[in-house]
């Protein structure tokens, strides 16, 4: 079944995913991830009511760490490559806003 | 020994030339550092050559050895590591805009295990961008070319790792593999590539795609190359709680056993229309040189990853849709945390709030390929479209896996190609992302299964391409992929090609 993904869909995907798109790029997207949507329709041609899913290659459970303190990065090699920083904090714009 | 002579010589033929005196390391490095510098203007493999920490660890192997000390397997050999691998020196930039200036707080536990054993980073290499493509054009900074012929692609996303070893800018490389981003550019350049087992090498200090998937392994001139790296990288690290506790055999040693009664499998499904005519004549000569050898042939069957040919002549294969959502997926959830805000680029628009600063940074920071794939990534995990999408394609994981399983109770290992074509023309794939993705149609089935594949010269088409060959094995059966790979290189003299210009 071909898919429709039309320009409103596309702004809505782009929002959650944390990318401001051109109105060329939402026009490119809609075509091309109606196309690879439908690409990824034909796995609906399986059978698939008796498969469990495989969520990972090799299926090991609940790897544990001894609860010991290691090594770790101080605070001015976890803060170098901040954009903005301000002392030891990471500075970002006001998080709860009036514009959403 | 002069410098052409040094970059002639394979990784282990140049360590054992350093152990027994016969070569300097810094003569090495040297040697190496010219063939860049001679070499890069027209292949781009590199984003960054660390010529002077490079010369600084030959020195330091020359000293050691000086001082009688006991040399790593790897002591003064020049090695290049893809630019997704974190190195507490240079830049890491995984060939992406947004991390352009990222200098890495850490290293990664592969390139310290090739430090350890006395390598010599030349530099990081070229890539698509977060290891998103099959050509390496889309690297946020330039395509690197082919040294076969520099209007065609390296293939990807390993790229510049492949095509630097190739042109013998590097002794040996390390690449990452997700979904055929080491065997595929090695095929396409003509050297060896592994893309071990998943959990065989440490994935800590690699940056993450599709963290299911992601595998680390050597891209070599020869098969004995590719296993003394391997050799240097596996093992288990408790950093990454994926990269599992089995002991590391040596490799080398049982190289050269020969496998007796070994069993090919032969996946007839995979021998299509979809796939170039020379490519499809090559692999059936490796059939019989296998034979010559003693081992039998078998037919094998893996219909999930079969490639359909529908009556319209578009080309299709389960594996490929299933492998795109897990993958995409993944790479959603991984890539979120590219916000702006801990490390890497941030937008210089005003912004009113931390959402906008968020998609103002991800907007200018992300090209096309990773936008589309966090974009159907997002959308496949999202509410209402979970279990038609992701689910869905991961039971057909379990359908894939399974098929391999059956295989395996036939054969020790199966004979595909790598690749549907050689090297493509740079550009030919670009205006339409499904075509790129079909590129993996061979390659991705064994990382959804997590099993280990083994990508080797083939020989050369008519037009003077390096083809490749496949061999996939069960999970940690690199010792018989590496030693049916020697075999056949024996046999066939495929070992070590060169490509026109540098040869």
């Amino acid at each position: 079944m071909a898919k429709t993904i039309d320009l409103d869909l596309v702004r809505h995907i782009g929002k959650l995913s944390r990318i401001e798109l051109t109105e060329q790029e939402v026009q490119t997207f809609s075509r091309q991830l109606a196309g690879i949507l439908d690409y990824f329709d034909k796995l609906r041609e399986l059978d698939t009511s008796n498969v469990q899913p495989m969520a990972h290659a090799v299926e090991i459970h609940n790897v544990l760490a001894a609860d010991t303190p290691g090594e770790s990065l101080t605070p001015d090699q976890a803060l170098a490559n901040a954009p903005q920083r301000d002392g030891n904090f990471f500075k970002v714009p006001k998080v709860i806003g009036d514009s959403q | 020994m002069g410098a052409n002579k040094i970059t002639d010589l394979s990784a282990r033929e140049l360590a054992a030339a350093i152990a027994a005196g016969q070569c300097k390391a810094a003569e090495a490095a040297e040697a190496y550092l010219s063939a860049i510098a001679a070499g890069e203007p027209t292949l781009h493999a590199y984003n960054d050559v660390l010529a002077d920490r490079a010369m600084e660890q030959a020195k330091a192997v020359d000293a050691a050895r000086a001082a009688g000390k006991k040399l790593g397997p790897l002591a003064g050999v020049p090695l290049a590591i893809k630019d997704n691998f974190c190195t507490p020196y240079g830049r890491t930039t995984c060939a992406s805009k947004i991390l352009a200036n990222f200098r890495a707080p850490y290293m990664a536990t592969a390139v310290g295990k090739l430090e350890a054993a006395g390598a010599v980073i030349l530099g990081k290499t070229n890539m698509d961008e977060f290891a998103m493509g099959s050509s390496t054009e889309n690297s946020g900074f330039r395509p690197t070319a082919n040294p076969w012929d520099t209007s065609r692609v390296p293939g990807g996303s390993s790229g510049g790792s492949a095509a630097a070893v190739s042109a013998r800018l590097a002794a040996g490389a390390l690449g990452s593999d997700t979904g055929g981003s080491i065997r595929q550019p090695a095929a396409f350049c003509g050297v060896v590539g592994l893309k071990p087992t998943y959990g065989r090498v440490s994935r800590y200090g690699l940056v993450a795609f599709g963290s299911s998937l992601d595998q680390i392994g050597p891209i070599a001139q020869d098969i004995a190359d590719c296993a003394l790296l391997l050799g240097a990288i596996a093992g288990h690290d408790a950093k990454d709680s994926t990269c599992l506790d089995r002991p590391v055999p040596d490799y080398l040693a049982t190289l050269d056993e020969p496998l007796k009664g070994l069993r090919v499998g032969w996946p007839s499904e995979f021998f299509s229309k979809a796939l170039d005519g020379e490519i499809a004549a090559a692999i059936g000569k490796a059939a019989e040189v296998f034979k010559s050898l003693g081992a039998s042939v078998v037919e094998v069957s893996l219909p999930h990853s079969r490639i359909n040919i529908d009556a319209a002549g578009q080309v299709s294969s389960y594996a490929v849709a299933c492998y795109y959502i897990v993958a995409m997926a993944e790479a959603s959830s991984n890539l979120a945390r590219y916000d702006g805000v801990h490390y890497g680029h941030r937008t210089a628009q005003p912004v009113d709030d931390i959402i906008a600063l968020y998609s103002k940074t991800r907007a200018e920071g992300f090209g096309e390929e990773v936008k589309r794939r966090i974009m159907l990534g997002t959308y496949t995990l999202s509410a209402g479209y979970y279990d038609a999408y992701y689910n869905k394609a991961l039971k057909v994981r379990r359908l894939i896996k399974n098929d391999f399983d059956q295989a395996f109770g036939r054969c020790d290992l199966v004979l595909c190609p790598v690749a549907p074509t050689t090297a493509f023309r740079l550009g030919e794939k670009t205006a339409d992302p499904l075509t790129m993705y079909l590129e993996d149609i061979y390659t991705i089935s064994l990382n959804l299964a997590g099993l280990p594949g083994l990508s080797l010269p083939a020989g050369l088409s008519k037009a003077g391409l390096p083809i490749g060959m496949q061999l996939i094995g069960p999970v940690f059966s690199e010792e018989t992929l590496l030693r049916a790979g020697r075999m056949f290189e024996k046999a066939a003299k495929l070992s070590r090609l060169r490509p026109p210009a540098t040869s």
